[in-house]
C-alpha cells in the first residue's frame, strides 16, 4: 500500500535512474590525495587533532568534534598530512574551507585502534549511542546532519518511532537505492544497532514505489532479521516525498512543529545510508571513510554508482566513470532540483556528497525569459511546506518583511517546487534564499529587543523593590531613633 | 402638551445614551490607548538608549501614542521601525531624523577593556538591560549576546574604558553552509 | 575547465507565460466556431479589429512604459482581452465599440495598473463594463440564432464588414427587423411585463436547456473549459463555484416560485455563464489567490450573477459580478492564507 497521508504538493519527476543503476556498485580507487574540509557536517567545524607532516592511518581520527553539533572526522587514506588549508569545497559550491590534505602512502594501512561493538544487543543502550558518536557519521542524504546529535534528541522522547529514509525524492540520485538492493543487510543490521540505543520498539523503511528490485531485498533482509519490528513502506515517487518533513507528513499524517525537529513527535529520522554506515562501525570497526556516490548524467560516458573514499577529488570519479562525453555542460553535486552548481571539478567528495551529475544540455532545461508573475497560483499548488509562493514573492520585491513573515518565508524548504513550475520563469528558490537572511536578522532584532525589554522591565520592577525596602529601612530606623530618645 | 412631553422623553433618552456611549468610549479608549501603547513599543528596539530624548522605549512609545513625539526619533530601530510605525499609527513614512543620531550600519555592542577596569560598578547601574556583570573591585564584562549598543555605560566611566566594537557571534551557525536538505 | 554555474533548480518545466495564453485561445475555438454557426461571420471581425487595436496599444504602453516590446507584446494576454470583448459584442456591432473597448482595457484597465500581472480588475470585464455603461444601445443589437425554428438573417460577408466598418446596414434591412433580444433579456422583458414563466418560455427563441443557439455556445466554452482544467491551465475551484454558486441560487428560487424564476440549467446555459466561469473568472491575475479564497472570490461571482440577472437592471451579470468580487480579492486574500506545514491553524 503506497501512503500519501498528510502530504501536500509536490510533482511528480522523471527519475533517469535507469542510467546509473544498471551496473552494480564499483569500488572507486583511493585517491594519491586526499582532501576532508573540516566543516563538512551542519554545525561547527570539527578541530584538527593532527599536525601537517604527521602520519595517519585509514580510519584515523584527524578532526575532533567542538561544541553540541559537530562531528569526528577520520583519515580516509594512509599518507602524511601534506597541509591544513582552505581549499575548494564541493559543499560551499566551489570556495575554500579550512582542509585536511592527506597524501597518499599507497599502502592503505588501517588504524588499529578502533573497536567493533558486534555485542551491541547485550550492551547498555548509552554505550552503544557513544559508540556510534565516534564513528563521525553525519546523515548522507545530503543535509550531513551529524547522526549522534540527532539520536541523542530521541532521548528526550520516551518511544521513539526509527524511520530509515530510502526514498530519494530527486530526479538522478541512486545511491540509496543501489545500497538497498545490494547492502539490504548492513540496513537493517544499522537499524537494529540504531533502535537499540535510542530504545525506538519501532522501525519503519521507507522506500519509492517503483523500485522493485531494492523493495524485495529489503523485504527478504527485514524478514531474517532478529528483531521483527522493522516494517517496509512504500511512498509514492513525488518530489520531495523524501524530505524528512515530507516523508513524515506522507507516512504518518503528522507534521513536525515549525522550528521544531521529528523527535518533538517521537519519530527520528535517519537515511538508509548511515544506517549502513552505522552496521559498517558496529561490524567492522570501520568509521565514516567512504561512502557511495551516483555518477550519472548525459555527460559522462559510463553512469554508474561508485564507493568512493570521503576526500576523492570529483575528477577522479569521473575518469572512474570513462571521463566526460563531448555533450558534457554543467557539473553538479545532489540532484537537479536543490543541487549545487559547481565551477570545477577540482573538489572533493564530502560526507553529503550523494550524486554527481555531469549534465548535458539534454538534462536541463534551460529558463525563458522572467516575466511578470500573473498569480496563477502553480506554485501553491505545488508547495510541499503549503505556502503561497507567489504572494512571498510579491512581499520579497516590496522588502516587506512583515509581509515576508505572514506568508511564512522561513518555512521555505528550498525544494524548489515553486520554481519548476513557474510559467512566468521566475526564480523563486534564489529571491527567496536572497530574502531569507534579512528576515532572519529582523526575526533575531525581534526576539533580541523582546529578551532586552523582559531584562529591562524586571530592572526597574527590582530597582523599584530595593528603593522601597531602603525607604522602609529608613523609616524603621527613625521610628527606633524616636522611641530611644523620647 | 404632548409635542413638549415628547421632546422632553427623547432629550432625556439622548442625554441618558449620550452618557452611556460617553463613559463607554471612555472606558474603551483607555484601554485602547494600553493596547496602542504596547503595540508601539512591540515595534521599538528595546535598546532603551534614550537617544529618542525619552528615558527608554516605554516612555517613547506612550509619547508617540499622545501624539507628541513623531514616528522617526528611533535611530537603534532605524528606516525599518519608522516604516512600521507609520504603518501602525497610520502616518506618513519618513526617514529617522539624523538630530537623533546615526543609525547604526552595524550592531555594536558595548566591549570593556578588562585590564584597565577598576570595578566601579558604574557602568552596571547604567547598564538598563542587566547586561553587564561583575562584582565591585572586581573586573566587569559585556555579555555580548545582552547587549543592546545603547551607549549608557560609556559616559559613566571613570576610566574610559569601555569602547563600541561590531557585534560578532559567538558560533557560525550551520546556516552559513549552503542550506542543503 | 570551469563549468557554468546556476541556481537551483536546474530544471523547469516547459511552461511559460505564452503557452498558458495560447491554450486559453485554442480552447475558445469551440466557442468561437459555435457563435459564428449561429450568429455569422461578424465575430470573426470583431476579433480581428479588437487583436489589432490590442497589439497596437500594447505595443504604445511598452513603449510609453520602456518595456521590452519583444517581450510582452506577444505573449498572448492582450489577444485573450480582445478575444473575450469581442465575445461580448453583437456580432454587427460598429468597429468603433470593439476598438475603443479594446483600447481602454489595455490602456487604462492593465497598463495604467503596471501591466501584465498587476491589474486588479480584469482588462476585458472592465472595457465591455465601459461599453455596456456608455452604449447600451448598441449592445443589446444581437442577432437571432441562425436556427430553422426562428426567421434567418442571412447576411453576407461583404454586408457584414460594411455594416461593422460604417455602423449602417445594407438599405435591404432594418435594425428593428433582424435584431433581436437575447434569451436572458427577452425573459427578463417579458417577466416584467407580467407573463407568467410559461408564457414567456413559450417564444421560439428558447430550446431545450437555455436560449436556442446560446445553449450550444454555451456547451461548447464548457467543452474547450474542461479542456483547459484537463491540460491544467486552470484548476477546478473558480469554474466549480461559480455555476455551483449560479446554480444553488437559481435552484433555490426556482423551488420557490418557479413561476416567476428561472431554473438553474436555464441560468448555467444562458448568457456568458460558462465563459465567466472557465474563462473569465479564473484570470488569475484579478482572482483570489489561494484555493480557499478562489473558491469564495468565484462563489461571490456566481451568487452576484444570479442577483444581477434576476433584480439589477442588465441582461447579463457576468461582467460586473467579475468586477465586484475583484474590488474584494485583496480582502479574501487576507483572510484565506494556507496553514503552513508544521503551524498551527491561524487565529
Amino acid at each position: 500500500m503506497i501512503a500519501t497521508v498528510g502530504a501536500h504538493g509536490g510533482l511528480r519527476l522523471e527519475g533517469h535512474k535507469e542510467r546509473s543503476t544498471e551496473t552494480p556498485i564499483a569500488l572507486a580507487p583511493p585517491p594519491e590525495c586526499a582532501i576532508l574540509p573540516l566543516d563538512q557536517h551542519a554545525g561547527m567545524r570539527a578541530e584538527p587533532v593532527v599536525k601537517v607532516g604527521e602520519r595517519v592511518m585509514l580510519g584515523q581520527p584527524i578532526a575532533r568534534p567542538q561544541g553540541e553539533i559537530s562531528a569526528w572526522l577520520h583519515a580516509s587514506i594512509s599518507g602524511r598530512v601534506a597541509t591544513i588549508e582552505p581549499r575548494p569545497a564541493a559543499h560551499r559550491a566551489g570556495d575554500s574551507t579550512l582542509s585536511i590534505v592527506i597524501e597518499s602512502d599507497g599502502r592503505d594501512e588501517r588504524w588499529p585502534a578502533h573497536t567493533s561493538m558486534q555485542d551491541f544487543r547485550e550492551r547498555d543502550p548509552i554505550v552503544v549511542l557513544e559508540h556510534i558518536a565516534r564513528a563521525g557519521i553525519v546523515g548522507l542524504g545530503g543535509a550531513a546532519f551529524p547522526a549522534a546529535t540527532k539520536l541523542m534528541g530521541a532521548l528526550r522522547s520516551k518511544d521513539c518511532t526509527l524511520l530509515l529514509n530510502g526514498a530519494e525524492c530527486e530526479p538522478y540520485i541512486s545511491c540509496d537505492e543501489m545500497l538497498m538492493r545490494e547492502r539490504a543487510h548492513d540496513i537493517v543490521l544499522g537499524a537494529e544497532a540504531i533502535a537499540h540505543a535510542i530504545g525506538a520498539s519501532q522501525c519503519v523503511v521507507a522506500i519509492e514505489e517503483g523500485s522493485s528490485l531494492a523493495e524485495a531485498t529489503l523485504r527478504e533482509a527485514v524478514s531474517r532479521a532478529s528483531a521483527g519490528s522493522i516494517r517496509v513502506a512504500i511512498v509514492p515517487n513525488v518530489y520531495p516525498a523524501g524530505g524528512e518533513r515530507q516523508l513524515i507528513a506522507t507516512l504518518f499524517g503528522r507534521e513536525v512543529p515549525f522550528a521544531g525537529l521529528p523527535t518533538d513527535i517521537g519519530i527520528v529520522c535517519q537515511n538508509v545510508g548511515t544506517a549502513a554506515a552505522v552496521a559498517k562501525w558496529i561490524q567492522d570497526a570501520q568509521p565514516l571513510v567512504s561512502r557511495i556516490v551516483t555518477v550519472t548524467g548525459d555527460g559522462v560516458r559510463r553512469p554508474r554508482n561508485l564507493e568512493a573514499r570521503i576526500g576523492t577529488p570529483f575528477s577522479q570519479l569521473i575518469a572512474a566513470c570513462d571521463g566526460y562525453t563531448e555533450r558534457m555542460h554543467q557539473l553538479l553535486m545532489g540532484g537537479t532540483m536543490m543541487g549545487i552548481a559547481l565551477p570545477s571539478d577540482d573538489v572533493s567528495v564530502v560526507k553529503a556528497t550523494n550524486c554527481i551529475i555531469a549534465a548535458s544540455a539534454l538534462d536541463l532545461q534551460p529558463r525563458a525569459a522572467e516575466m511578470p508573475c500573473i498569480r496563477c497560483g502553480n506554485c501553491s499548488e505545488v508547495c510541499p511546506a503549503r505556502l503561497l509562493p507567489q504572494q512571498i514573492h510579491l512581499n520579497a520585491r516590496a522588502s516587506d518583511l512583515e509581509g515576508l513573515e505572514r506568508y511564512g518565508l522561513m518555512d521555505c524548504i528550498e525544494c524548489g517546487c515553486c520554481d519548476y513550475v513557474c510559467p512566468s520563469q521566475i526564480p523563486l528558490v534564489e529571491r527567496f534564499r536572497a530574502a531569507k537572511p534579512e528576515l532572519a536578522k529582523h526575526l533575531m532584532a525581534r526576539s533580541n529587543a523582546r529578551d532586552a525589554r523582559l531584562r529591562y522591565e524586571t530592572r526597574n520592577e527590582r530597582l523599584e523593590r530595593l528603593e522601597a525596602e531602603q525607604r522602609q529601612k529608613l523609616e524603621e530606623k527613625r521610628r527606633q531613633a524616636r522611641t530611644r530618645s523620647p | 402638551m404632548s409635542v413638549w412631553l415628547a421632546l422632553l422623553l427623547m432629550s432625556a433618552l439622548a442625554a441618558l445614551a449620550a452618557l452611556a456611549s460617553s463613559f463607554a468610549a471612555s472606558q474603551s479608549r483607555a484601554r485602547a490607548r494600553d493596547a496602542l501603547i504596547g503595540a508601539i513599543n512591540d515595534l521599538l528596539p528595546q535598546t532603551q538608549c534614550g537617544r529618542c530624548t525619552y528615558s527608554g522605549c516605554l516612555p517613547y512609545a506612550t509619547a508617540l501614542a499622545e501624539g507628541t513625539a513623531d514616528i522617526n526619533q528611533c535611530p537603534p530601530g532605524g528606516d525599518t521601525t519608522a516604516r512600521s510605525l507609520a504603518r501602525l499609527l497610520n502616518r506618513e513614512a519618513k526617514e529617522v531624523d539624523a538630530r537623533f543620531g546615526a543609525m547604526p550600519a552595524t550592531s555594536m555592542v558595548a566591549w570593556i577593556d578588562e585590564p584597565a577596569c577598576i570595578g566601579c560598578t558604574k557602568c552596571i547601574q547604567a547598564c538598563p538591560v542587566d547586561a553587564i556583570v561583575g562584582g565591585a573591585r572586581f573586573m566587569h564584562t559585556v555579555i555580548a549576546d545582552q547587549c543592546t549598543g545603547c551607549e549608557l555605560c560609556i559616559p559613566p566611566c571613570p576610566v574610559d574604558c569601555i569602547d563600541m566594537r561590531p557585534f560578532a557571534p559567538r558560533f557560525e551557525a550551520a546556516s552559513s553552509m549552503r542550506p542543503q536538505r | 575547465m570551469p563549468f557554468p554555474t546556476s541556481e537551483p533548480p536546474h530544471v523547469v518545466a516547459p511552461l511559460t507565460v505564452s503557452r498558458v495564453m495560447r491554450l486559453v485561445i485554442y480552447a475558445l475555438a469551440p466557442t468561437i466556431a459555435l457563435h459564428v454557426v449561429f450568429f455569422g461571420p461578424g465575430l470573426l471581425i470583431q476579433i480581428c479589429l479588437g487583436i489589432i487595436t490590442a497589439l497596437a496599444a500594447e505595443a504604445l504602453a511598452l513603449r510609453v512604459r520602456r518595456k521590452s516590446v519583444r517581450q510582452y507584446l506577444l505573449d498572448g494576454s492582450a489577444v485573450i482581452t480582445a478575444v473575450l470583448i469581442a465575445l461580448c459584442l453583437p456580432p454587427l456591432a460598429p468597429w468603433w465599440l470593439i476598438v475603443s473597448g479594446t483600447a481602454f482595457a489595455i490602456l487604462l484597465a492593465k497598463h495604467a495598473f503596471g501591466g501584465l500581472g498587476m491589474n486588479p480588475f480584469n482588462p476585458a470585464m472592465v472595457g465591455y463594463a465601459v461599453l455596456l455603461v456608455s452604449f447600451p444601445a448598441q449592445l443589446l443589437q444581437w442577432l437571432p440564432p441562425q436556427v430553422a425554428e426562428l426567421e434567418r438573417v442571412e447576411i453576407s460577408l461583404f454586408h457584414t464588414v460594411t455594416t461593422i466598418l460604417t455602423g449602417s446596414l445594407p438599405a435591404h434591412l432594418t435594425w428593428d427587423a433582424i435584431t433581436s433580444a437575447t434569451p436572458l433579456d427577452a425573459l427578463r422583458t417579458n417577466l416584467r411585463m407580467g407573463m407568467t414563466m410559461q408564457e414567456a418560455h413559450a417564444s421560439p427563441i428558447f430550446g431545450g436547456l437555455g436560449g436556442r443557439g446560446w445553449e450550444w455556445i454555451n456547451l461548447a466554452t464548457l467543452v474547450g473549459g474542461v479542456w483547459l482544467l484537463a491540460m491544467r491551465i486552470i484548476r477546478w475551484q473558480i469554474p466549480v463555484a461559480m455555476l455551483g454558486a449560479l446554480a444553488l441560487c437559481a435552484g433555490v428560487m426556482y423551488a420557490i416560485d418557479p413561476g416567476v424564476y428561472a431554473g438553474p440549467v436555464f441560468h448555467l446555459t444562458s448568457g456568458a455563464s460558462m465563459l465567466g466561469a472557465f474563462f473569465i473568472a479564473t484570470d488569475p491575475v484579478s482572482a483570489a489567490t489561494s484555493d480557499r479564497g478562489r473558491l469564495i472570490y468565484a462563489a461571490g461571482i456566481g451568487v452576484m450573477t444570479y442577483i444581477i440577472r434576476t433584480w439589477g437592471g442588465y441582461p447579463d451579470g457576468v461582467a460586473f459580478a467579475v468586477l465586484l468580487m475583484n474590488f474584494s480579492v485583496p480582502l479574501i486574500d487576507r483572510y484565506t492564507i494556507p496553514r503552513i506545514y508544521g503551524h498551527a491553524e491561524r487565529p
